[in-house]
This record gives structure tokens, C-alpha cells and sequence, in this order.
């Protein structure tokens, strides 16, 4: 062996002697060092951003929806008066029925007047005049409160004759009032209420005849019309999305459930289940109005299902959430190791037995986890439901029935939102973002239902 | 409810066939299980099988092919006279249909017996305000040839449900008694059940398929129907979009096309930047305690449902944007409504949609690659930029790919949040309308299906359609053959 002599490894062009000391960084480690600290805040501030979004948004949806909740109302004794409302004194239903809801203006009236008088407040509208049908007074309440005094009327014509303590709500620009919607300044341009009035509120409210109170009209009431956005509820909607629900959990969850067990468990590798996984995989990807255009060429004008209907709805829904059951289905199928179906297999089991006597129950929370996400997926989803006309009219009625429930027009909970988002009045936001809130709620119950079925039951093999 | 009725019926006899089917098997053996060829209840489930699922089979397809068949035929019975100036075939069928089903209602009501629905003539009779006492509103005046049509639709159609029942009925009947006289110990129940099973099951894999089958038929044939209306080469390279329900109108698709894809380029210089630094961070820096917190965090923002997104644009960041740019402000937006707001909204909507996905593949970068590269003394940045983004970059341009496909296929958004007047300009504070906000509003207007300002929404849809589809199986092309590079 020969000595060979040590060369220089970096025989390139040399480079300068390492001048000052080691633990100082030279010019160029600082350089790189410097991008790599810039590197690593552009990802914070991503991360930052991200959440920033996460929490203006929520900020959003609270702070302008929350007052959803409250609704002002004013505490009143309302006189029945029997010269008003029952002329003959017999009390038969069908002249009571007969007295129109109007006539139960003065009654209201006069219970404000009495309230004025009684709390010693001073209001030029104390002494306004009654013209034609209407008096300055009027503005104060809701349209519908004379129809909740006819209401109560009818339900208990022994009320007639007495005085009742009677919580009427107030108009929704004195709503915003007290919510700090409606500013004096906003009111100046405003024909639905003067400055007499705010100041009549602010007297009232003071004498604690006008209170918020807790609004559980907006959440189990009927949607109400253009003029009386007080009123204004989702009970009808949130039928609606429930009769939904209904459809797609009876339509995707079999119907995916049987699909993922022959693709992942007996399909043959050919032509035809690929294009099954193809067209699955493509499914899920497109744009859920074009679904609403499927919903209204196949269902309403090919076969005739009634218009608005949440049948439909859930129809259109079932279609989309399919893709998301296989998908999950399918994963939650695979994760369940062979041995499984090959002990059962052992013992003699057919692999239909094999299936759905040990692979299915094993893989079931995993379904069903796949399956509410699936849900809270399609409850949400509004695109569709446009297309086939559960918007734009006022979902007053509950439906009488289960048939009527899934065959008569209603809207659901996100369409009723877009609905009020694009009503002119800005009292419908409110209730708009009020309808996001409960909305939200239930997404966030459905999702932590699957949380706690996954870290309940979910097995790791 | 006669078809509910007859669901219910045949669940019954399948019900009843699982009881006798059961019970002949097992008295077949004289109740020794050991002589039968399955279990008990495989017999039993066999006959209620062969019951139910042909009969319901043969139940929905009637119920698909009825109306097709009736209409064909109450159609051919309508004269050429009493299709009317500035009508067609198909408005008049419909009125049809509508008096048909108020002959209906006014008979389930009580207004009219069988025969007076049968036999009044329009002539003698004011069929309209008859109608209008059951709460059946009719547009026009209800002429004879109309009237004739709707009884004889009635009566066909009435006949088809007849029919339909006694088939359905039929073949229930057919599968029960077929399967019951095969129960014999001997029987091979339990493969004849199996086998049955597995055609449920292929049955439901298919309805995948069908549904892709309904949808694109659905958009080709109002697509050709329109494109029968409206010249194609108008649709496809018109550059203005003025649709006015009297007729005349542009329907050019252009104007539409650059607003979707404006806003979809503003949503993805938002989220594309901040969902990839994002992705970047939590799985190379971030420690296991911030990655447990942001990263569900952040995808909090992928579950919240569209309609949120839409009124955060409408009554939160487009006054914003408007204070700013404004014309108290710069002054240079108009309204809250603009493609700057949709644009910046969708973005946040669609960073967790980048975020996740870029994580998913930079995890699926091989831990090898950036221990070699810091073992060479890279920073983690230089390992990042130099080594682990360039491997993963065809996974991370599919996640590009299927974020935009996303964008433009997103309606509530864009129909709250960008305006509806359709514009070709550059400046992204003006309002713009896409190809999904003009489907809505074509369709939710009270424009009759037959008109070419409806019909354009089934145009429209179909581009929809074809440009997201083509963007998914390209972007899924390319992530799939980027994951075979490392597995």
C-alpha cells in the first residue's frame, strides 16, 4: 500500500479563510437564518389569519344574531269591551267571528292610553287623534297583535267583558329601538315611526311597561310576512328540514350502506364497478346546484311531485349525501381487518354471513359516523333547495300531518335564512343571523354526536 | 294514498310470506332443523323477498313510465286548433293536467261525484268557478277541447293506476305462491336469499350511476330545447347578458364565465396562500399541541354551511369593504355587493378546503427525504421550499385545482354576496354575477319552463357542469399519480 497523500477535498475555487470567531454567525448564516425565522411567521401568521376568519365570523353571527332572542313587548290590561266585540251579548261564536280583526284597534288603545295615564307620562301622542282607522298610537305595535287579542277571543269568548293582563308586542322598529337597530337619527327618514314615539319608549320602558323578553315565538313560530318582521319565526322551517332529514336518513343511509358493502366486499374488478367508482368519486364533486337543476327536471316536471315540497328536498339531498356515505362507509369497511372475515369464513359462514353478521356491525359506528356528518352536510345545504321552490313564499302553515308533512310546500332552515337576508326590512337580518345561530346549533350537536361515537366505539386494529 | 296503500300491502303479504315460508320449511321436516337445507329463517326470508322486490320494482318503474306514456297519448288527442297563438303543445298540457287534478280534488272533496266529473261539458258548464270553489286556481277560461282532454286524461290515467295496482298486485301474489310451493327441506333457501341480496346490493351501487344518467339528461335535453330557442353560437361567445321575461333578450354566456372566474381567482389568491402556509406550518413546525388545536379549528370554517358565508359577505364584510373603499372612503365601490367581497368571502371559506388537503400530502412526503436534507445542514425552510414543496407539488396543484372547481360551482355566495348585474370589466370592486347566481335566478323567477330565459339556466348548468367535472378529473389524475410515486 502506498501512502497517497491527502488532497484537499473542496478542490474547487477556494474559499476564504473563516475570518472572526466561530460562534458568530457570518453574514450568510444570519442571511439564512433571518429567512428561515420569516419562513416560519409567514406560517404563523396563516395559522393567525385563519382563525382571525374563524373568529370574526362567529363574532359576526353572535353579536347580530343573539338579539334575535329577546323581543320587546308591552305588559297591558286590555279591556274585552263587550259594545266592541259582542253587540248582541249572546256570545255566539259566529258574531264574534264576525267582528273583523281592525276592531280590535281601540281596544288597544285604550290599554296604552290607560298605561300612559297610569305611569303619569306626558306624550303629545296621549291626546292624538283617532283618523279614519288609524291613530299615531297604532305605530307602537306589531300588525299581528290585534290578531293574537281576536286569537285569544276566539279560543275563550269568556274573555269577553273582562280585563286581562295581555303582553302585546311592540312594533319592530320599537324593537330595534331598544336593541340599538334603530338610532334617532335612522328614524328621521323613517315613516314607520316618529320621535314622539322613541321618547314615549323610553318613558315606557322606564315604567316597565315595555320589556324585552324571551323570544320563543322565533323559534317554534311561523315565518310571518313582509310588514311584520316581529313576528317572524323558523318552527315551520325547522319542520321542514326535519321532514328532510328524514327522507335522505331513510333514502342514504340503506341505499349507501348497500352500495360501499358490494364495492367493497363483492364487486368484481371490472369495466362496471369501475365506472360505478368513477361516477362516485365525480359525484361528490359536483356543484350542489347543479343537483337542484337534477331535483327540478327529474322530480318536479318529469315526474310531478308537488313544487316546495320537503319530499323533494329530500330527495335532491339524498342524491348528494350518497357520495359522502359510500365514501365513509367504504373506509370504515376497509378498516376492518381480514382475519375477521376469514375466521367467519373458517367456521363456515357463507361471505354474505361473513358480512353482515361481522364486518357490518364491526364497521357501524364508523357508518354511522360518516352517516350524521353526511346529514349535518345536506341540513345545511340551501343551493338546491332554491331551484326547486322552497323559497319565496311565507311558510305560515304547519303541516296537519306526516303526509302533509313531506307533500305540502314548507321551507327549511337555510332557505328560510336566505329568504330573510334578501326581505328589505333590516329587522329580517337579525332574524336572519338568529336563524344562523340555531342552525349552527344543530350542526355542532350532530357533529359532537360523531366525536363521541368515534372515540367511543371506533377500534383500532 | 293508493300507492302507499299498495307499499303497504305487499310489506304485508312479504311479512305474511316470511311467517308461512318459515313454518312450511320447518313442517316440511317434521320440525327437525337438521333435515333442512338452511337456516329456518333463510326459508321464510326467501318467500318474502321474491314478494316484495319485484313488486316494488315493477311499482317504481310504472310509476316513472305513467306519466310519459299518458301524456304521449292525451297529447296526440289534442287538436292543432286548440293549441292557441302564442301557446305551444306543452303549456296547453299542462293546463290539462291542472284541470285534471282539480277534477280530482273536487271529486275527493265532495264538489262533484264520479259521473259529474266524467261527463260536464265546458259548454253547459262553468268548469273554472266549479273548480275554484275546491281552491283550484285556473289561469283562463277552461275551453271544451281542454276539458275533453283533462276527462280523457283522468280516465287514462286512472285506468294506468288500475292497471298498475292489479300488476303490482299480481306480482306479489306470483312471488309468494312461486316461493312457497319451491320451500321444501331440500330447498337451497339460504343461496337463493344470497343471491337475491346481492342484486339489492348491485341495485343500490348502480343508483350512483343513474343519478349521474339523470343528471346529465336532465341538462342535455333543456339544453338542446333551448339551443332550439336561442342560437349556440350566440350563447357561447355573446357578450352581453340582458334577459327580459317579454322575450328579445341576450343571453350571451360570456359576461357570466369572467365573473365566475374572477371571483374565483380573487377566492384563490385568499386561500391558497394562507391554507398552504397554513398547511406548511402545522405539519413541519408546529408543535403536537398548537397542530391538536388550530388544526380542527381551522376546519371548523370548512363545516359551517354556505348560506353563513353568503350573509357574512352580505351584511358584514361587504359594508366593511365599503366604509373602506367607498365613497366616504377611496371611492371606488359602489355597493356592498362586488367581486371583491364574494372573491375575499370564498376564500375563507375555501382555506380549510387547501389547508387540509396540502397536509394530507406534505405528510405523505417521506420522512427520509427531509432527514437527508437536514442532514446536508438545510434549515427546515430551505428543507421545505427546496425539498419537500417540490414533492409534493403535483398533489398540492390537484388540491389548487379542486379548490377552483369548488369556487366556481358555489351559488350561495356569490348570489348574496356578488351582485346580479352581469359585467365584463376589470375592476373587482364593481358587482358581477356568475354562471351559478344567473341558474338561480332564471329558475326561481315566474318564467314558464318553455321560455329560452329558463331554459338558459339548463344551458348554463350544463357548462357548469362540464367545467367542473373536467377540473375534478384532471385534479384527481394528478393526485392519484403523484400517491404512486411513494406507496
Amino acid at each position: 500500500m502506498t501512502d497517497v497523500p491527502f488532497t484537499d477535498a473542496s478542490s474547487g475555487p477556494a474559499r476564504p479563510a473563516r475570518t472572526g470567531s466561530l460562534l458568530e454567525a457570518d453574514a450568510r448564516t444570519r442571511r439564512r437564518n433571518a429567512a428561515e425565522a420569516r419562513f416560519r411567521l409567514y406560517g404563523i401568521a396563516a395559522v393567525g389569519v385563519g382563525l382571525f376568519f374563524l373568529a370574526a365570523l362567529l363574532y359576526a353571527i353572535f353579536s347580530n344574531g343573539i338579539g334575535a332572542f329577546q323581543q320587546t313587548g308591552y305588559t297591558l290590561q286590555v279591556e274585552f269591551r263587550e259594545d266592541v266585540l259582542d253587540k248582541t251579548g249572546n256570545r255566539d261564536l259566529e258574531d264574534i267571528k264576525s267582528v273583523k280583526t281592525f276592531a280590535y284597534s281601540p281596544l288597544l288603545r285604550a290599554a296604552m292610553l290607560r298605561e300612559i295615564e297610569t305611569h303619569g307620562i306626558d306624550t303629545p301622542l296621549a291626546d292624538a287623534k283617532v283618523t279614519g282607522f288609524s291613530s299615531p298610537l297604532d305605530k307602537l305595535f306589531s300588525d299581528g297583535a290585534r290578531s293574537t287579542l281576536r286569537d285569544m277571543v276566539l279560543a275563550d269568548p269568556s274573555l269577553i267583558g273582562q280585563t286581562v293582563a295581555v303582553r302585546i308586542l311592540a312594533s319592530s322598529r320599537v324593537d330595534g329601538y331598544l336593541k340599538g337597530r334603530v338610532s334617532r337619527e335612522s328614524i328621521e327618514r323613517d315613516k314607520n315611526l316618529d320621535a314622539v314615539h322613541l321618547d314615549l319608549i323610553d318613558k315606557l320602558r322606564d315604567a316597565g311597561v315595555a320589556t324585552k323578553g324571551f323570544n320563543l315565538a322565533f323559534i317554534t313560530g311561523p315565518d310571518a310576512s313582509d310588514a311584520r318582521p316581529e313576528q317572524a319565526g323558523l318552527g315551520v322551517a325547522m319542520l321542514g328540514s326535519l321532514y328532510m332529514m328524514i327522507v335522505v336518513l331513510l333514502l342514504s343511509l340503506p341505499i349507501g350502506v348497500a352500495a360501499s358493502i358490494y364495492l367493497e366486499e363483492f364487486a368484481p374488478q371490472n369495466r362496471f364497478t369501475d365506472i360505478i367508482e368513477v361516477n362516485i368519486s365525480n359525484l361528490a364533486a359536483v356543484p350542489s346546484i347543479v343537483f337542484g337543476i337534477l331535483g327540478l327536471a327529474v322530480f318536479i316536471q318529469f315526474v310531478h311531485l308537488p313544487q316546495s315540497a320537503p319530499l323533494v328536498g329530500g330527495l335532491v339531498l339524498s342524491l348528494m349525501t350518497l357520495p359522502t356515505i359510500i365514501i365513509s362507509t367504504r373506509a370504515s369497511l376497509k378498516a376492518v381487518p381480514p382475519s375477521i372475515r376469514d375466521a367467519a369464513l373458517g367456521v363456515g359462514a357463507s361471505k354474505m354471513q361473513a358480512v353482515f353478521h361481522h364486518v357490518l356491525p364491526l364497521a357501524m359506528p364508523g357508518i354511522l359516523t360518516g352517516t350524521i356528518i353526511g346529514l349535518a352536510q345536506a341540513l345545511g345545504e340551501t343551493a338546491p333547495l332554491l331551484l326547486i321552490g322552497m323559497v319565496g313564499f311565507i311558510a305560515s302553515n304547519y303541516p296537519d300531518g306526516a303526509i302533509s308533512g313531506f307533500l305540502a310546500p314548507n321551507s327549511a332552515m337555510p332557505a328560510q335564512i336566505y329568504e330573510w337576508a334578501k326581505r328589505a326590512d333590516p329587522a329580517f337580518y337579525e332574524r336572519a343571523w338568529g336563524g344562523i345561530i340555531i342552525l349552527l346549533l344543530f350542526l355542532m350537536t350532530m357533529n359532537i354526536i360523531a366525536i363521541i361515537l368515534r372515540r367511543r366505539f371506533e377500534r383500532r386494529w | 294514498m293508493p300507492v302507499l296503500w299498495l307499499v303497504l300491502i305487499v310489506f304485508a303479504l312479504g311479512a305474511l310470506g316470511f311467517v308461512l315460508g318459515r313454518r312450511r320449511a320447518l313442517g316440511g321436516a317434521g320440525g327437525d332443523i337438521r333435515l333442512l337445507h338452511s337456516l329456518p329463517s333463510y326459508y321464510g326470508t326467501n318467500v318474502a323477498l321474491l314478494t316484495v322486490v319485484p313488486a316494488l320494482f315493477l311499482l317504481g318503474i310504472w310509476l316513472l313510465v305513467q306519466p310519459i306514456v299518458v301524456d304521449a297519448k292525451v297529447s296526440a288527442l289534442l287538436p292543432d286548433s286548440a293549441i292557441s297563438e302564442g301557446t305551444t303543445r306543452d303549456l296547453v298540457m299542462s293546463d290539462v293536467r291542472r284541470i285534471a287534478e282539480g277534477l280530482d280534488k273536487a271529486v275527493a272533496e265532495g264538489a262533484m261525484t264520479h259521473a259529474q266529473a266524467r261527463d260536464i261539458r265546458a259548454e253547459f258548464t262553468d268548469v273554472r268557478n266549479r273548480l275554484g270553489a275546491v281552491g283550484v286556481a285556473l289561469g283562463s277560461r277552461v275551453g271544451a277541447p281542454e276539458l275533453f282532454a283533462a276527462q280523457r286524461y283522468r280516465r287514462i290515467a286512472g285506468e294506468g293506476s288500475l292497471a298498475m295496482t292489479g300488476a303490482v298486485l299480481a306480482l306479489a301474489l306470483g312471488g309468494f305462491a312461486l316461493s312457497l310451493i319451491r320451500t321444501t327441506p331440500s330447498f337451497r333457501a339460504r343461496n337463493s336469499v344470497e343471491t337475491g341480496i346481492r342484486y339489492v346490493l348491485i341495485f343500490a351501487a348502480t343508483i350512483a350511476v343513474l343519478t349521474t344518467i339523470g343528471i346529465v339528461l336532465s341538462l342535455v335535453f333543456n339544453t338542446i330545447d333551448f339551443f332550439r330557442l336561442y342560437p349556440a353560437w350566440d350563447f357561447f361567445f355573446g357578450t352581453t347578458w340582458s334577459p327580459s321575461f317579454g322575450g328579445g333578450s341576450d343571453l350571451g354566456i360570456l359576461p357570466l364565465l369572467w365573473g365566475t372566474f374572477y371571483i374565483s381567482i380573487i377566492a384563490l389568491a385568499v386561500s391558497v396562500p394562507i391554507g398552504l402556509f397554513a398547511a406548511i406550518y402545522l405539519s413541519e413546525y408546529a408543535t403536537p399541541h398548537v397542530r391538536a388545536f388550530a388544526k380542527p379549528m381551522i376546519e371548523v370554517l370548512a363545516g359551517i354551511p354556505t348560506i353563513v358565508y353568503g350573509l357574512f359577505a352580505l351584511l358584514t364584510v361587504g359594508p366593511l369593504l365599503l366604509k373602506v373603499f367607498g365613497q366616504d372612503g377611496v371611492g371606488l365601490m359602489q355597493a356592498g355587493t362586488a367581486v371583491v367581497t364574494a372573491g375575499l368571502v370564498m376564500g375563507i371559506m375555501l382555506i380549510p378546503f387547501v389547508s387540509s388537503l396540502s397536509d394530507d400530502i406534505i405528510n405523505a412526503v417521506p420522512q427520509s427525504m427531509r432527514d437527508g436534507s437536514l442532514g446536508l445542514g438545510a434549515t427546515r425552510s430551505e428543507t421545505v421550499r427546496q425539498v419537500v414543496l417540490p414533492a409534493a407539488l403535483p398533489g398540492i396543484v390537484g388540491a389548487i385545482l379542486l379548490a377552483a372547481s369548488r369556487a366556481i360551482g358555489e351559488t350561495m355566495i356569490v348570489v348574496l354576496g356578488a351582485g346580479a348585474a352581469a359585467n365584463l370589466s376589470l375592476n373587482p370592486f364593481e358587482a358581477m354575477t356568475t354562471v351559478t347566481a344567473k341558474i338561480v335566478s332564471q329558475l326561481t323567477g315566474d318564467a314558464d319552463f318553455a321560455s329560452p330565459e329558463a331554459l338558459v339556466a339548463f344551458a348554463l348548468g350544463m357548462t357548469l357542469f362540464v367545467i367542473t367535472l373536467g377540473l375534478n378529473v384532471f385534479a384527481l389524475y394528478i393526485v392519484r399519480k403523484y400517491r404512486e410515486q411513494y406507496e
